[in-house]
């Protein structure tokens, strides 16, 4: 039997049960470019709106370091570095896929399975890389194909191969990482990780305009060559050997690495972990800590380069507008430049209160899981009694969102106060835009509370109003909804600050509604039985 | 001395289902009970009222002298829980848990702990996502058995752990007996719960159907006798309490009821008996018994009852 017997079998289950999944993705990945093709058409129709973009925002270093640099001042030039951000997804995608279909099986037990079966020791790493690398490489084709209706096909085909690029590449090191640890969740770590480093290669390189300093430095990400392979200026294919050289390297590491470990087990040992408690594990909360401090930092870090790319924004929001003439008198209107800037930076908090609310929600979630998995069972057969325990999470999804949205407005406030030469001034303001998101956030803790303790199988419901919410909010007035409709959802009442009224009243309603669901809960976990039922 | 665990009337329902259907269960305290029964028959969702994870639909429950529902956390510092499918948190290591499930009870006697975690083979630095199914089912027992506490509620607590595991259990549990600790053992393997078991409880379909002393339970069961003789017996066949008789010349095998057991030797002897074999009662037979004697035969999940 041959390592690789077999994987064409495990390509037909991956196929199987990513039915919906891959082509879904592939799908969506395909249409953005497409539609940004529109709307930068409308947005700037003549070659001197261009110019103007290619003067304001095309340069301005956060739009730099997100979406990397402007190749060309061509419709298909701005299109080109509005997706600048794709190849990330794509990538993080890719790696996902491959870990999910390789380390994820295996630490389940799901390979051993199959191992006995007359399967290769490298048919399930093949047939994940495989899948994967071919449904990246068709989306290079779906992309290449959709924008050469409208775009020279060179350009069009160098945009779609970057994206296939970045994701057979980091495909291949998700392979890589599939094979070092025997946990999938440490496999997950190190291929975001390395994905994240690539990622600030290229920022860095971006960040301070064409042919700085640091420009060299994207020769040395996988995410800097996408770049580098300037759609609609240059079309340089010849970068695409790169990124295959790099892949067949990693493809070429994971096979080996591959073949010198045992089923089950990984490259890197396992950690250990004390053989003792510490002295202060010893309560529900010290518990709910370990359980959840992980997953906290992880949020505010993101919190903090939220904040940082929307007050590195803000100051653009003005360039922006110097384009378009409409959308600057309609914002003149509004309060003139200042008030515009206001306008956007109250707007963007409302968002950073949207994702806190994610938090919130999937803190509290947190004890269905453990109810589910009958740890809440052996955990309440302790002398810790019901309150004690829905409180020592809940806790977290209360003060999580106040550390949350205190990161991310002190960064924005921090950042835009730098830009502008007033961080004295901006950072109270913006800071009190984020905080002002909290009782509405914590409807939302809530609410999941509420149905947790009364509803618990469906719990999970609570994304369901959160994803209402976000809708209400961000279409609700394009659609010219009903005021009433537009009511339900808590953020509508929030106030807009910086540069709007303050009014306590609807805030003093908003906790109030949080306060009686979080009781509601309580007295229904109170009441009922607990367990996975 | 008073009753550990009283149980009368228990009943509890889940929807349609009817999972407890008057379920009676007494443990006197300082004793190890077993509560035997196939899978589904209710001994693990009677433990879980026990803990006051679930609520009692009717029916009296006592525990440690308190109503297992309202004095739940003053209960649980006197009790120590193993359930029979172990769920550990996966960043937390084997010792920690041992450590903070302790600290959550009575409190944690670190010599015994020591002592168990030697016996037990058990790395309490791995973290518990890389343990198998009988690591965390020690983790738990370790935790359990380490315990400063009266009463220990086990719920199928070897289902996982290999032969050799299982003996340590056994010593562990007997142990426990000798300090005075009350046990509930809730098990389908009948050999466990006849080497370590003072009474026993038997349920099935959310009923108990026989409760008492290993030697009570006997007079319903049989010796199985293989008996080599000098003649022919006689006498044997009309002789009542004697079952599945078969005489070949001068060999005799049969099942003897417990009362009828001295007067069937009495005769074999008469006979001169050169060789013979006799089995005790087994708990197996006597749980087989059960669950052919209500309906005629032995039920579809005979085969898993008996293991």
């Amino acid at each position: 039997m041959s390592p690789l017997t077999g994987t064409g079998k495990l390509i037909r289950l991956i196929l199987r049960r990513d039915r919906w999944l891959m082509p879904a993705w592939m799908v969506w990945v395909a249409l953005i470019p497409v539609s940004f093709v529109s709307s930068y058409r409308d947005l700037y129709p003549t070659a001197a709106d261009r110019l103007k973009y290619a003067a304001t925002s095309g340069t301005n270093p956060t739009f730099l370091a997100m979406y990397g640099p402007l190749p060309d001042t061509s419709l298909g030039g701005i299109v080109a570095q509005r997706v600048g951000i794709i190849p990330v997804a794509v990538g993080l995608v890719a790696l996902l896929t491959v870990i999910r279909h390789t380390r994820t099986d295996e630490q389940a037990g799901r390979r051993e399975m199959l191992a006995a079966t007359v399967v290769g020791r490298h048919a399930g790493l093949a047939a994940a890389l495989i899948v994967t690398m071919t449904a990246n490489l068709l989306v290079a084709l779906l992309v290449g194909l959709g924008l050469s209706n409208d775009l020279p096909a060179g350009g069009a085909f160098a945009i779609g191969l970057g994206f296939a690029a970045a994701g057979c590449a980091f495909a291949a090191i998700g392979g890589v990482a599939a094979q070092l640890t025997e946990n999938a969740g440490s496999a997950r770590g190190i291929a975001i990780g390395a994905l994240g480093g690539f990622f600030l290669i290229r920022l860095a390189a971006d960040t301070g305009g064409s042919d700085n300093a640091l420009s060299w430095l994207s020769w040395l990400s996988p995410l800097g060559w996408v770049t580098r392979l300037s759609p609609f200026a240059h079309d340089r294919f010849w970068v695409l050997a790169l990124a295959a050289a790099f892949t067949a390297v990693a493809v070429w590491a994971a096979f080996a690495l591959s073949a010198r470990r045992d089923i089950g087990l990984g490259i890197l040992p396992a950690r250990l972990g004390p053989a003792e408690a510490s002295p202060g594990l010893r309560t529900p909360l010290a518990l709910a800590w370990r359980l959840h401090r992980g997953l906290l930092l992880g949020w505010l870090i993101a919190f903090v380069v939220l904040g940082g790319i929307f007050g590195g924004i803000a100051e653009g929001v003005g360039d922006l507008m110097k384009d378009n003439d409409t959308l600057r008198d309609m914002f003149a209107r509004i309060g003139g430049q200042k008030g515009l800037i206001d306008t956007y930076l109250a707007s963007v908090m409302g968002t950073v209160g949207l994702v806190a609310s994610a938090y919130a929600i999937q803190a509290a979630l947190r004890l269905r899981a453990e109810e589910e998995v009958l740890r809440a069972e052996y955990l309440l057969a302790t002398s810790v009694s019901r309150t004690k325990w829905v409180v020592s999470h809940l806790v977290f999804s209360a003060l999580g969102p106040v550390a949350a949205l205190a990161v991310a407005g002190l960064t924005a406030g921090l950042v835009h106060g730098a830009n502008t030469g007033d961080i004295g001034h901006q950072v109270p303001r913006v800071l009190g835009g984020a905080m002002i998101q909290l009782p509405a956030v914590w409807v939302l803790s809530g609410l999941t509370l509420a149905l947790f303790g009364l509803l618990p199988r469906i719990a999970v419901a609570a994304w369901g109003a959160l994803a209402l919410f976000f809708m209400l909010g961000q279409f609700g007035e394009a659609l010219q909804l009903d005021q009433s409709l537009l009511d339900l959802s808590p953020f509508t009442h929030v106030p807009r600050t910086p540069g709007g009224d303050v009014s306590v009243t609807p805030l003093a309603w908003l906790l109030a509604i949080a306060l009686a669901l979080t009781a509601a809960g309580l007295a229904g976990v109170r009441r009922r039985d607990v367990g996975a039922a | 001395m008073s009753d550990a665990i009283s149980i009368t009337g228990l009943v509890k329902k889940f929807g349609p289902t009817t999972a407890l259907n008057g379920l009676g269960l007494s443990v006197r305290t300082g004793e190890v009970h077993g509560f035997l029964g196939p899978n589904g028959a209710g001994k693990t969702t009677t433990i879980r009222v026990l803990l006051g994870i679930l609520r009692a639909d009717a029916g009296q429950v006592r525990l440690l002298g308190g109503d297992p529902w309202r004095d739940a956390t003053e209960l649980h510092r006197r009790l120590a829980y193993v359930p029979g499918d172990v769920n550990l948190w996966p960043s937390l290591s084997g010792g920690e848990v041992i450590d903070l499930l302790g600290r959550l009870r009575g409190g944690i006697k670190p010599a015994r702990k020591a002592e168990l975690l030697e016996r037990f083979q058990l790395n309490p630095k791995k973290k518990t996502r890389t343990y198998s199914k009988g690591n965390r089912q020690k983790v738990a027992l370790v935790a359990a058995l380490a315990s400063d506490v009266e009463l220990l509620l086990l719920d199928e607590p070897t289902s996982g752990l290999d032969p050799l595991m299982e003996e340590t259990f056994r010593e562990s549990i007997a142990e426990e007996r000798r300090a005075g600790r009350t046990v509930l053992l809730s098990s389908h393997i009948l050999s466990e719960v006849e080497a370590l078991c003072d009474r026993v409880s038997i349920v099935r379909e959310g009923r108990t159907v026989e409760s008492g002393t290993l030697a009570e339970m006997r007079h319903l069961t049989r010796t199985t006798i293989d008996a080599e003789l000098k003649h022919p017996p006689s006498g044997l066949a009309e002789l009542p309490g004697l079952h599945d008789l078969k005489i070949e010349g001068t060999r005799v095998r049969c099942e003897v009821d417990t009362d009828s057991l001295d007067e069937t030797l009495r005769r074999l002897t008469g006979a001169g008996v050169r060789n013979l074999v006799s089995q005790p009662p087994t708990l197996e037979e006597l749980f087989l018994r059960h669950y052919a004697t209500d309906g005629g035969e032995v039920r579809a999940n005979g085969a898993e009852v008996v293991r």
